[in-house]
């Protein structure tokens, strides 16, 4: 069948009304009632947390939590797709125009499986081993057993961090797995006995051994007084200043009850 | 006269419909390219598809070592899936009574019915430790991965394979009988040979399906970006290597996922066609 040139008309016409209507319905979301935050996977299981007690004292207010990762956050608060975004790492240059506040901070635990009878590494060894330069458990004191590194992926706000803090200039090696998740590595890392990860340390539970590092174990004490340093910040990041519900939502979370709760959950407060 | 112009109404209508169907793919497609394309012209598409080295964050953008992996993959899963799909749709064709067959075919549609998450899921706390303390290595391997996806391509290649030997005429199968050879050698010499093109069709439809296979692997894989060296590896494929990083990805990075995805996209464009080229021979 021949297309005549009505009927092309008519195909772009149905294409733009689809087109429209969805447009159309995505500015209806935005101008729905409640808060949208979205963001770093890390911090998502927090601000649900908070989320629901917050809805606890505001029976009316929704607040609508998302993962899809710190970048994806920051771009969703640039778009206005989101109210609030969660990111797990500072902003980066091009991103300053964005009003940030931490909410808290979280350190980043070096976890081995509970089998290891490894409990203490310093800082330039567990540099040695994430760039494959320490091969074998051996050679820092455990079992004849290679050494199974488990990393996150490429863009992952912890494995910024922890390429910052802890590899400097030494590249992550690429052998290591890599996981898209805090809890994918600790998966992995609690079934195999030679595996080492790192993770959020409010998720570390009994399925996984947190080290020492040189000495200093991971605790909320050694992290407050800047003992144990693999700490990040968190993040609240807004575009421009903060109004109405989500500003409410703020002072909800900077609060002492609010912050406490974070605490009980493996963070570290930003007031002691 | 009425009827008529009912007739070209409805006509147009469903054209209108076909056409939004079909649009909406190329604006899919359209926009897979307008976001790869500028990247694999900055890097040369040299670079991008035989470079050997994946890290985004400091600019290198190589996908070789996951065109290998998804290479690598889909052959163990066609290894294991090609013996064990041809005897099943064999068997289910020429032996089964009936009464068997009306509770295995059902299973096998089950079979694909199954979310490859769940696949995954078995595949990490069942097969991954197995793997790992009987061979050594990870347990996220190859190894791993290829028998799951082995296993999620059986359905299609069983059905597709089952529907093309029984679309043979009867004439066939009587025929290799009657000259004296037996029920297997009829089936071996004969009716497989002549179904041949189908069982191409369905092995290349459960290529394109082991390729295309995202989450199931993401679990099972490891992911890391070497280049595998062996079965008891960890590998990364094109789409893992999507749907892992897209997350966090921004600017090069993630034109860099959006242009693994036309490498993936001509990849599974080519099977398709062959595909359909084959099955079309069958009929032909």
């Amino acid at each position: 069948m021949t297309m005549s040139k009505k009927s092309k008309l008519l195909c772009l016409l149905w294409l733009l009304s689809l087109l429209s209507t969805t447009t159309f319905e995505m500015g209806c979301q935005r101008g729905q009632a409640g808060v949208t935050v979205a963001g770093s996977t890390s911090v998502e299981p927090f601000a649900g947390l908070l989320a629901e007690e917050y809805m606890l004292h505001h029976p009316k207010s929704h607040i609508y939590v998302q993962g899809g990762g710190s970048t994806a956050g920051i771009e969703a608060v640039r778009s206005h797709a989101a109210h609030i975004g969660m990111s797990s790492r500072s902003l980066m240059a091009e991103e300053k125009n964005l009003y940030a506040v931490t909410i808290a901070k979280d350190a980043i635990a070096i976890i081995v499986h509970p089998e290891n009878p490894i409990t203490d590494l310093s800082l330039p060894q567990i540099r040695q081993v994430f760039a494959g330069k320490i091969r074998n458990w051996n050679d820092i004191g455990g079992h004849l057993r290679p050494i199974v590194l488990v990393t996150r992926e490429e863009g992952s706000g912890t494995r910024e961090a922890f390429q910052k803090m802890v590899m400097e200039k030494e590249e992550i090696n690429l052998e290591a797995l890599v996981q898209d998740s805090n809890g994918a590595i600790r998966q992995v890392v609690g079934s195999d006995p030679n595996a080492i990860g790192y993770i959020s340390l409010g998720l570390v539970n009994e399925t996984v051994k947190a080290l020492k590092i040189s000495g200093v174990e991971p605790n909320l004490k050694n992290i407050f007084y800047g003992h144990y340093r693999l700490v990040r910040p968190f993040l609240f990041v807004f575009n421009g200043k903060p109004e109405g519900e989500a500003n409410s939502f703020l002072e909800f979370v900077l609060s002492p009850e609010a912050q406490e709760l974070l605490q009980k959950e493996g963070l570290v407060t930003i007031r002691p | 006269m009425i009827l008529e112009i009912k007739e070209k109404i409805v006509e147009k209508i469903l054209l209108l419909i076909a056409f939004s169907s079909i649009s909406i793919l190329a604006l899919i497609a359209i926009f897979i390219f307008g976001e790869g394309l500028p990247l694999i012209w900055k890097l040369g598409p040299k670079a991008f598809i035989l470079g050997g080295r994946w890290v985004p964050s400091q600019g290198s953008f190589g996908i070789l070592p996951m065109i290998v992996g998804s290479f690598w993959v889909t052959l163990g899963a066609l290894l294991l899936g090609i013996p064990l799909g041809l005897a099943c749709a064999v068997f289910l064709n020429e032996w089964t009574p009936p009464l068997a067959a009306t509770f295995l075919r059902p299973a096998i549609q089950l079979l694909a019915a199954i979310p490859s998450v769940i696949y995954g899921f078995w595949g990490l706390v069942v097969l991954v430790p197995l793997v790992r303390n009987y061979l050594g290595g990870p347990g996220l391997s190859i190894l791993s991965g290829s028998l799951i996806l082995g296993f999620m391509i059986l359905p299609t290649i069983i059905s597709i394979s089952e529907d093309s030997l029984r679309a043979l005429p009867p004439t066939y199968k009587a025929g290799g009988l009657a000259l004296g050879a037996t029920h297997w050698q009829t089936i071996w010499r004969v009716l497989v040979p002549a179904a041949r093109s189908g069982i191409v069709a369905s092995i290349i439809l459960g290529m394109g399906r082991a390729i295309g296979e995202t989450m199931a692997m993401i679990m099972i894989l490891g992911n890391a970006v070497k280049m595998p060296t062996s079965f008891l590896d960890s590998a990364r494929t094109l789409t893992t290597n999507i749907g892992i990083e897209m997350g966090y990805a921004s600017g090069d990075h993630r034109q860099a996922l959006f242009a693994t995805g036309i490498v993936l996209f001509f990849i599974i464009m080519i099977l398709n066609s062959l595909a359909i080229f084959l099955s079309r021979r069958r009929t032909g």
